[in-house]
């Protein structure tokens, strides 16, 4: 989780991500953010997210990032 | 048959009495029968494509769906004697018999579509680029009619198509509902270009006539119709007299042409849009919003957000996200962040991706260079307005007016103005001249001019300009709002002689400023064409 953290503080520094929830809902990450954020995890998890998977729910939260990781590992 | 015609308003009125009067199981039917000949009428040659569409596109997400199923009996009945490798072998055999069906699909139907809009554009410029060469052979233009709407249904069917194959929505099972979802009237020629989980909810009924959906449907159709003919067709006039004479309109005109042509597209595609909803709605379908109030955009990605928004994430969702996740794109990333540094390498892939999908967008919309350097210029500027976001935030943090009235004023009408100025490449005949006569802006201090009675040989009298002053106004009036259609929500809670009296005043503005009468042909909605 703190490595994902540390991707997410890398995209915008002043967003506490640990706390905040509706990171798509409420417009805190943009569809640049999101690619960036997809190839880091490719970069640093050695994970594809793939596109049926960029939905806001797999994108709200730190939580909901690492759900998706862990689950797109285990496939 | 036109959206403002009188033969489209008795189509619609006679629809919608038999709508309900008929079983309510075979409304969708009805339906059904009455887009087709929507489509029959505008040209009988049409259906042969669309039904192309429609059937192609039912079958092949039938099959995939089909493939899913039975992968996942397999999985179900032997799910304890599988081993992990067994069960990711068997999901990569599904997932490559599906591709090879959506592929096909995609390429039938994308080729058509490409066949029919840009063969010509094609041969054009193989032609200039012969006459370039020095040479006289000129090939043959291809004598094809755009069947109407082909860049809507084409893209809502392979949204479809690609929900289908993501396992977001199931296979629809009856040919005739897909044709339904396909082909419905009022969305086929200028959309939105509706998902189909979410027209799929309502769509087929059963429906009960319900007097709030019919009466906020009727007046969505009036506020449209209003905005079609009493803004959009009546400052047509005045765009038509400055761009289409640009040897003599230039520096001044050219501000007035693009503020007024700005004006001319938001009434007529929004007010097209509010009668596609309108009907609808009338019918008990729900048919997503297109816009959020676009001109209250702080900048260009949120204008993006607001302005035909279900092309916007037909784009972001389908083309966008695939191309930057696909693996030579991640590719692309881990090697230009290697020669490149980490802060610019990252950028490459997303830069390349926006390019390529605001090319997409630009070719979209219609074939010619104009469209296309229009597409690539809104995808520039998202491209240096997300470079110089770190210079936005240490501003900000400088600075603490981002909130401030004056501030969003400001961000709002720098907006308003880049947007309107890219609009351009919509209004001149071609790309050279469209730089040229931008630039007169800066270099023809003609702007005098427009104080000393030039205003009035545009095409319009000072009556048309009063006209055209309230209804901004009433469309301002009614845009300043906190969520899309509270503004009719606000009107019921008062007496219903003052609604009623509302409506009236609409629909005697409509018939008495509205554009339209004896020789006067309404014009054709500017999204029709794409």
């Amino acid at each position: 989780m703190d490595e994902l953290i540390g991707i997410l503080e890398g995209l915008h520094p002043d967003v506490d991500f640990r706390q905040t929830a509706g990171l798509i809902d409420d417009g805190v990450l943009d569809s640049f953010d999101i690619i960036s954020l997809v190839a880091e995890i490719d970069n640093i998890f050695d994970v594809q997210i793939p596109a049926a998977e960029i939905v806001p729910e797999n994108f709200n939260s730190a939580q909901a990032l690492q759900d998706l990781i862990e689950r797109l590992s285990d496939d | 048959m036109l959206f403002t015609s009188y033969s489209f308003i008795a189509f619609i009125l006679v629809l919608f009495v038999i709508y309900y009067l008929v079983p309510r199981r075979f409304q969708w039917m009805l339906l059904l029968l009455a887009s087709y000949l929507f489509y029959f009428l505008a040209s009988p040659e049409y259906l042969i494509y669309i039904s192309l569409t429609t059937v192609s596109t039912f079958l092949a997400a039938f099959r995939i769906g089909r493939l899913a199923d039975a992968h996942q009996s397999h999985l179900a009945a032997h799910k304890s004697s599988l081993t992990r490798d067994e069960r990711k072998a068997g999901k990569e055999a599904l997932k490559q018999r599906q591709r090879r069906l959506l592929v096909a699909c995609m390429l039938l139907n994308f080729g058509l579509l490409a066949v029919m809009k840009y063969t010509n554009f094609a041969l054009a410029n193989v032609n200039g680029l012969l006459q370039a060469f020095g040479s006289e052979r000129q090939l043959a233009f291809l004598n094809i009619a755009l069947p109407m709407g082909i860049s809507f249904y084409t893209f809502q069917s392979m949204g479809y198509l690609l929900d289908v194959y993501r396992g977001k929505t199931s296979a629809q099972k009856n040919v005739f509902r897909l044709a339904l979802f396909v082909s419905f009237f009022p969305q086929l020629v200028q959309g939105p270009i509706s998902r189909y989980d979410e027209l799929a909810q309502t769509l087929y009924g059963p429906h009960k006539p319900d007097w709030t959906h019919i009466s906020y449907g009727l007046q969505r159709i009036l506020w449209g119709f209003f905005k079609k003919l009493v803004i959009a067709d009546r400052i047509l006039v005045a765009v038509n007299t400055i761009i289409r004479t640009p040897e003599e309109y230039q520096g001044v005109f050219v501000l007035v042409g693009m503020l007024f042509y700005t004006l001319q597209l938001y009434a007529d595609f929004t007010g097209g849009i509010d009668i596609t909803i309108g009907i609808a709605e009338v019918l008990g379908i729900r048919v997503q919003e297109n816009f959020n109030a676009p001109f209250l955009a702080r900048n260009i990605t949120d204008y993006w957000r607001r302005w035909h928004i279900s092309m916007g994430t037909w784009f972001r969702d389908y083309l966008f996200y695939p191309l930057s996740v696909s693996r030579p794109m991640l590719n692309l990333s881990r090697s230009a962040r290697r020669k490149l540094g980490e802060s610019l390498g990252k950028r490459v892939p997303v830069y390349l991706c926006t390019l390529i999908v605001w090319f997409a967008t630009g070719i979209w919309h219609g074939s010619s260079w104009n469209f296309i350097v229009w597409g690539l210029l809104n995808g520039v500027v998202i491209m240096v307005s997300q470079a110089c976001e770190p210079l936005y935030t240490r501003f900000h943090q400088r600075f603490q007016v981002k909130e401030r009235l004056a501030y969003r004023a400001f961000e709002i009408v720098r907006t308003t103005l880049l947007m309107s100025a890219i609009r351009l490449f919509d209004c001149y005949r071609d790309v050279p001249l469209t730089f040229r006569m931008f630039g007169t802006m800066f270099t023809t201090p003609n702007y005098g001019q427009l104080f000393h009675g030039q205003a009035m040989q545009l095409g319009l009298s000072g009556a048309d300009y009063l006209v055209l002053a309230a209804g901004v106004a009433i469309i301002v009036a009614s845009g300043i709002r906190r969520k899309p259609g509270s503004m009719r929500e606000r009107l019921e809670p008062l007496p219903a002689a003052w609604r009623y009296a509302a409506m009236y005043l609409l629909l005697i503005a409509i018939l008495l400023f509205g554009a339209y009468g004896v020789g006067y042909d309404a014009s054709q909605f500017i999204y029709n064409q794409f």
